[in-house]
């Protein structure tokens, strides 16, 4: 955040009435900034200070039923003994770690690959961005009906391959759910993460790589002396957005498979608890116990960085 | 680069059997072989299932639901586009996500040009707390507050005789709720441009005498138009994609955004028994070709906003 720090563009005649200046620019200033500011306390903030709330209570949408009433932790209780709660915990970890590992490295070498100089790389680039720009919604769907186990592209590849000897039920199947809902995910993000990889590469100075080549090494070398620790900043940005994004996951759950138990993940479990079954203060529990998950994993990265910065 | 490997290596070692393989052309093709398979194959990886609905977009039905599958049809048609396209429930997603996803990006760019501005080009007190503040939110999981927005919506009393309108299951519950993330978002991007821009053009308009409103309209604001584009893009994208909110807060058809009705497309060809894939087919590249074609347009300027947003922090 060094940049922050830039002098502001005070025209030098102005100077000498400094702090007169200086309070009508910060009064404009936050003129300026109060729109946004208002929204996102409408918008954020105050609804996060509301879910906190409902957190303790016991609220149905259908408020006439039951009146509210505070309930003090009993939402939290609940949720530490709810099994399907538990369940897409684990669900949404295991799917976190396999989409985040495979993108990367997939999405190292694709980004590798492409920062070579060759013809077309420009276009190459265009196509790398198509998938992450189209909606997940709709990638879900195109992947469903490749997946389809009658009709679907993908047993036919693998029958034609011998690599299946009779078409696979791949959404059905709770042994082979949660491979199909991660391909979908690594081939709609893969090539956006080569993309931010790539921009990390292409700011390396050419210089580095030269001077290692006239001093002998080879290209395995130059690429975990200089390559890997320079990249080290787009590495993690990377990784934690990705993390976050994948945590947080509903669209490609929800279209494959609704709301099937043991086929949920957090998101999908706490928006049905909400907006399908009505309950808003367990909700907001489930959803204040998703939030701290998600910071976990924050804190968790930025120690991370502070240790191995040491 | 690797001229520079080769120069080097051929002065030191004696000339070896790979170098002069390297040195004739059909040696260079061929030790660029797996290369260039691999470009192919991640080209293949990428565009392989928008092949393939398009593919099924134009199979007729009989031949869509046969096996062995069909790779190339040979008997193109249009039905299943004529099918989703005059479907007035699938136009009227198409409007509505439109009008959403337009509103939500006109009102970001709006405030959160002005943001950018204040953030960008001025100095003041508690300027790295807002900046922080919207880069949290730009990582703010919004499960989190779906409950919350959700009783929200059906109406609240917030002060006096203020109460908050009934927006759910109308299409402006989902343009405030969107701000969630295409704001801070905007004001993020929008700060980094504003704050690249030189000073001189700024210094040049005040001595002429221009108020800080007029140096923002007039000098700043087409300076940073670029970014502007992008960034509304971006936003753009970012709204028309959502599901979450747009599955959560809408209910009736007719106010269903685009990912909410490819979900729930029935279609009206076909038999009962068999889901209209053809159709959906035919209605996610009606969807997506004008995003695809926005992105190949703007690539560069998109990769530019996506990494000033990302790799900022």
């Amino acid at each position: 955040m060094s940049s922050v720090a830039t002098p502001a563009p005070v025209p030098h005649r102005r100077r000498r009435r400094r702090t007169k200046l200086q309070r009508r620019q910060t009064r404009l200033a936050w003129l300026l900034l109060l729109p946004a500011l208002a929204v996102v306390v409408f918008v954020a903030i105050y609804p996060l200070g509301k879910t906190v709330y409902q957190s303790f209570t016991n609220q149905e949408f259908l408020a006439g039923l039951t009146p509210t009433k505070r309930v003090g932790f009993s939402n939290y209780h609940t949720l530490i003994h709810d099994t399907i709660f538990r369940d897409t915990v684990v669900l949404t970890i295991k799917f976190t770690v396999i989409t985040v590992s495979f993108e990367f490295l997939l999405g190292l070498i694709i980004a590798l690959v492409v920062n070579s100089h060759f013809k077309g790389r420009g276009v190459m680039r265009a196509i790398m961005l198509v998938p992450w720009a189209i909606p997940t919604v709709v990638a879900a769907k195109m992947w469903l009906w490749m997946l389809d186990d009658t009709y679907g592209v993908v047993n036919d590849l693998g029958m034609r391959a011998h690599i299946l000897s009779h078409p696979h039920a791949w959404i059905a199947d709770p042994s082979t759910q949660l491979a199909a809902v991660c391909a979908v995910d690594v081939w709609k993000t893969t090539p956006f993460v080569a993309l931010l990889l790539l921009a990390g590469m292409q700011v390396i100075p050419k210089d580095l790589y030269e001077a290692a080549s006239v001093d002998g090494a080879n290209q395995l070398q130059q690429f975990w002396r200089i390559t890997l620790p320079l990249l080290r900043p787009a590495i993690l940005v990377t990784l934690i957005f990705r993390t976050l994004d994948a945590l947080r996951v509903f669209d490609v759950f929800q279209v494959f498979f609704g709301y099937r138990l043991g086929a949920q993940s957090m998101a999908v479990y706490n928006q049905s608890t909400i907006v399908g079954d009505g309950h808003v203060g367990y909700g907001a529990a489930m959803s204040v116990a998703i939030f701290l998950i998600i910071s976990l994993f924050v804190v968790i990265y930025v120690t991370f960085v502070r240790v191995s910065e040491q | 680069m690797t001229t520079a490997t080769e120069a080097t290596g051929a002065a030191i070692r004696p000339v070896s059997r790979s170098v002069r393989l390297r040195r004739s052309r059909l040696g260079r093709t061929l030790v660029k072989l797996p290369f260039w398979l691999l470009i192919v194959a991640i080209a293949v990886y990428a565009l392989f299932p928008f092949y393939w609905a398009l593919r099924s977009a134009i199979t007729p039905d009989p031949q869509l639901f046969s096996t062995p599958v069909d790779y190339f049809p040979s008997h193109p048609t249009w039905a299943h586009f004529d099918d989703a396209l005059s479907s007035s429930f699938f136009r009227r997603a198409l409007l509505n996500s439109t009008i959403v996803a337009g509103s939500v990006t006109l009102i970001s760019l709006a405030i959160g040009s002005l943001a950018a501005y204040a953030l960008g080009r001025f100095h003041f007190r508690g300027k790295s707390f807002v900046l922080y503040l919207m880069l949290s939110m730009t990582i703010f999981p919004q499960i989190a507050i779906l409950g919350a927005l959700y009783t929200m919506f059906s109406g609240f009393h917030i002060l006096g005789p203020i109460d908050f309108p009934k927006l759910y299951d109308s299409p402006w519950a989902l343009v405030f709720s969107y701000l969630i993330f295409t704001l801070p978002f905007t004001i993020w991007v929008l700060t980094s441009f504003m704050r690249a821009l030189p000073g001189d053009l700024e210094e040049a308009a005040y001595v002429d005498g221009a108020t800080p409103l007029q140096v923002f309209w007039k000098v700043l604001l087409p300076l940073i138009a670029p970014g502007l584009v992008t960034t509304g893009l971006l936003a753009f994208i970012s709204a028309w994609n959502e599901y979450l909110y747009a599955v959560s807060f809408i209910q009736s058809p007719s106010h269903y955004t685009v990912p909410v009705a490819i979900t729930s497309f029935t279609g009206s060809s076909g038999n009962a028994f068999q889901f209209p894939w053809g159709t959906v087919m035919a209605a996610t590249i009606v969807v997506t070709l004008p995003l695809i074609v926005a992105t190949l347009v703007l690539q560069r300027r998109i990769l530019a906003g996506l990494t000033a947003g990302a790799v900022k922090g």
